[in-house]
C-alpha cells in the first residue's frame, strides 16, 4: 500500500477514528451508569427486581455482542425501534458493557468489609451517610482495576460495530481497501494501529489505577 | 404462531449450533497446545524466548479478534494458498485463545506453592519429572475453572467467524432473518442457542470448581 492511498483517504480514516472514540466513550459511559444502577438494584430488598436484574446480566453475558447488535439494529424495526447504525452501535455497546460493569460493581460492594459497616452503624451514622462515606469509597478502590480492564476490552469491541455499518475506523478502512484493492495492506495497518492503541490505553489505565489506589499504599503501613 | 420462523428452521439452527461448538472446541484445543508452548517460553525460555512469548501475548490480546481473523484470511490469500475459510476461522480463534490460555496457565503455575518444587528437588526429582509429576498436574488442576471460562468467551467470540462465511449460529441467524423477513425471531432464536450452550458450560465450570476445591482441602 502506497502512502498516497492512505493520504487520499486520510479524511475518512480520521473521521472513522473519531466515530470509534465517540462510540467507545459514550457507549462505555452508558454502560457504567447502567451497570452501577443494576448493581444497586441487586442490593434492593425486592426479590423480583433482584431476580430480573440477575437474568438481564446472565442474558447479556451469555450471548455474543454481534448477536445483540443484530437484534438491536436489524430486528429492532419489527418492534418499532428504528435506530441509525451509529445509535444502535452506541446503545448496543452500552447494554453489552453494562452487564460486565454491573458484576464489577457488585463485587466492589461485596469487597467492603462487613465490619466497617457495622462500625459505622454502631457510631450512629445514617444509612445514606454509610453508603456515601463508607460503602462507595471502599467499593471504588476495588472496582477501578477491573473497570479499566473492561474499558480496554470495550475499545476492541468497537471494531465489531463495522459489521452493522457504523462508519468507524474499521469500516472506513475496509471501504478504502475495497475501493483500492489493498485488502491485505489495509488489514495489516489496522492490526498495527489497534495494537498500539490498546497498548497506549493499557498503560494509561495502569497509571490511573496506581494514582487512584495510591492512598492505600500510604495508609497500609502501621500508623 | 409466534416464533414460527424459528421452529421451521430449528434443524438448521441446531446444525449451526453444532458448527459453533465444533469450531470453538477446535479453537480451544489447538489454542491450548500453543498456549502451553507460549507459557513454557515465558516461564523458562530465557531472555529471547521469554520476550518472544511476551510479545505474542501482547499482540494477540491487543489486536481485536475481527482484525486478526480478516488478517489471517487475507494473509493466506496473499500467500496464494487456497485453503478453506474454516482453516482461517479455526486458526484465528486458536491463535487468539492461545494468548489468553498461556496467561491462565502462567497464573496457575505461579499459584503452585514454591515448596512443592523445592520438595521435589530435595527428593532428587529430575527437572523433567518435577515438571511432569509435580508442577503441571497441580497447575492444570488450578486452571480448569478459568479455562472453562475462556471456553465460554471463545464460544461467544466465534460469532465473528460468520464474517469469513462459516455457516455457524450467527451466520445462520442472519440467513434465516433475511429469508423469512422475521429478524426478531431469527436473532432471538440464535441467541437462545448461545445462551443454552453457555449456561451449560457455566454449570460445568461451577461443578469443576467445587470438585477441585473439595479435592484440595486438608
Amino acid at each position: 500500500m502506497s502512502f498516497d492511498v492512505l493520504w487520499r483517504y486520510a479524511p475518512s480514516l480520521i473521521s472513522g477514528f473519531g466515530v470509534t472514540i465517540l462510540c467507545w466513550s459514550i457507549g462505555s459511559g452508558l454502560g457504567l451508569v447502567l451497570g452501577a444502577a443494576i448493581a444497586l438494584g441487586r442490593r434492593a430488598p425486592l426479590s423480583p427486581l433482584r431476580w430480573l436484574l440477575r437474568a438481564y446480566v446472565e442474558l447479556i453475558r451469555g450471548t455474543p455482542f454481534l448477536m445483540q447488535l443484530f437484534l438491536l439494529y436489524a430486528a429492532g424495526p419489527s418492534i418499532g425501534l428504528r435506530l441509525s447504525a451509529t445509535a444502535a452501535g452506541v446503545i448496543g455497546l452500552g447494554i453489552y458493557s453494562s452487564a460486565y460493569f454491573a458484576e464489577i460493581f457488585r463485587a466492589g460492594f461485596a469487597a467492603v468489609p462487613k465490619g466497617q459497616i457495622d462500625a459505622a452503624v454502631s457510631i450512629g451514622m445514617a444509612p445514606l451517610d454509610i453508603l456515601w462515606r463508607i460503602t462507595l469509597p471502599g467499593a471504588l478502590v476495588a472496582v477501578v482495576p477491573p473497570i479499566v480492564n473492561t474499558l480496554i476490552v470495550m475499545s476492541k469491541e468497537t471494531v465489531v460495530l463495522s459489521i452493522i455499518t457504523v462508519p468507524e475506523l474499521m469500516y472506513q478502512m475496509q471501504t478504502m481497501a475495497a475501493e483500492t484493492f489493498t485488502a491485505f495492506d489495509a488489514i495489516f495497518a489496522m492490526a498495527v494501529f489497534y495494537w498500539l492503541l490498546v497498548e497506549v490505553v493499557s498503560r494509561l489505565g495502569r497509571r490511573l489505577e496506581r494514582s487512584v489506589t495510591a492512598f492505600m499504599r500510604h495508609s497500609a503501613g502501621p500508623a | 404462531m409466534p416464533l414460527q420462523a424459528f421452529f421451521n428452521s430449528f434443524g438448521y439452527f441446531a446444525q449451526a449450533a453444532g458448527v459453533t461448538v465444533a469450531v470453538s472446541l477446535a479453537g480451544i484445543a489447538i489454542g491450548f497446545i500453543i498456549g502451553i508452548a507460549v507459557c513454557i517460553a515465558r516461564v523458562s525460555g530465557g531472555r529471547w524466548l521469554g520476550g518472544l512469548g511476551a510479545v505474542y501475548v501482547s499482540v494477540f490480546r491487543g489486536v481485536p479478534l475481527l482484525v486478526q481473523l480478516l488478517f489471517i484470511y487475507y494473509f493466506l490469500a496473499e500467500l496464494g494458498l487456497d485453503v478453506p475459510a474454516l482453516v482461517a476461522a479455526v486458526g484465528g480463534l486458536a491463535l487468539a485463545s492461545a494468548a489468553y490460555q498461556a496467561e491462565i496457565l502462567r497464573g496457575a503455575l505461579n499459584a503452585v506453592p514454591r515448596g512443592q518444587e523445592e520438595a521435589a528437588i530435595a527428593f532428587g526429582f529430575s527437572p523433567l519429572d518435577t515438571w511432569w509429576r509435580i508442577l503441571l498436574p497441580q497447575a492444570l488442576r488450578i486452571s480448569v475453572p478459568p479455562l472453562i471460562n475462556e471456553f465460554i468467551l471463545l464460544l461467544k467470540a466465534s460469532s465473528l467467524v460468520s464474517v469469513v462465511g462459516i455457516a455457524e449460529l450467527t451466520r445462520v441467524s442472519m440467513n434465516v432473518a433475511s429469508s423469512t423477513y422475521r429478524p426478531l425471531e431469527a436473532y432471538v432464536g440464535g441467541g437462545l442457542f448461545y445462551l443454552v450452550i453457555n449456561l451449560g458450560l457455566a454449570a460445568l465450570g461451577n461443578l469443576a470448581e467445587r470438585r477441585l476445591a473439595a479435592g484440595s482441602g486438608p
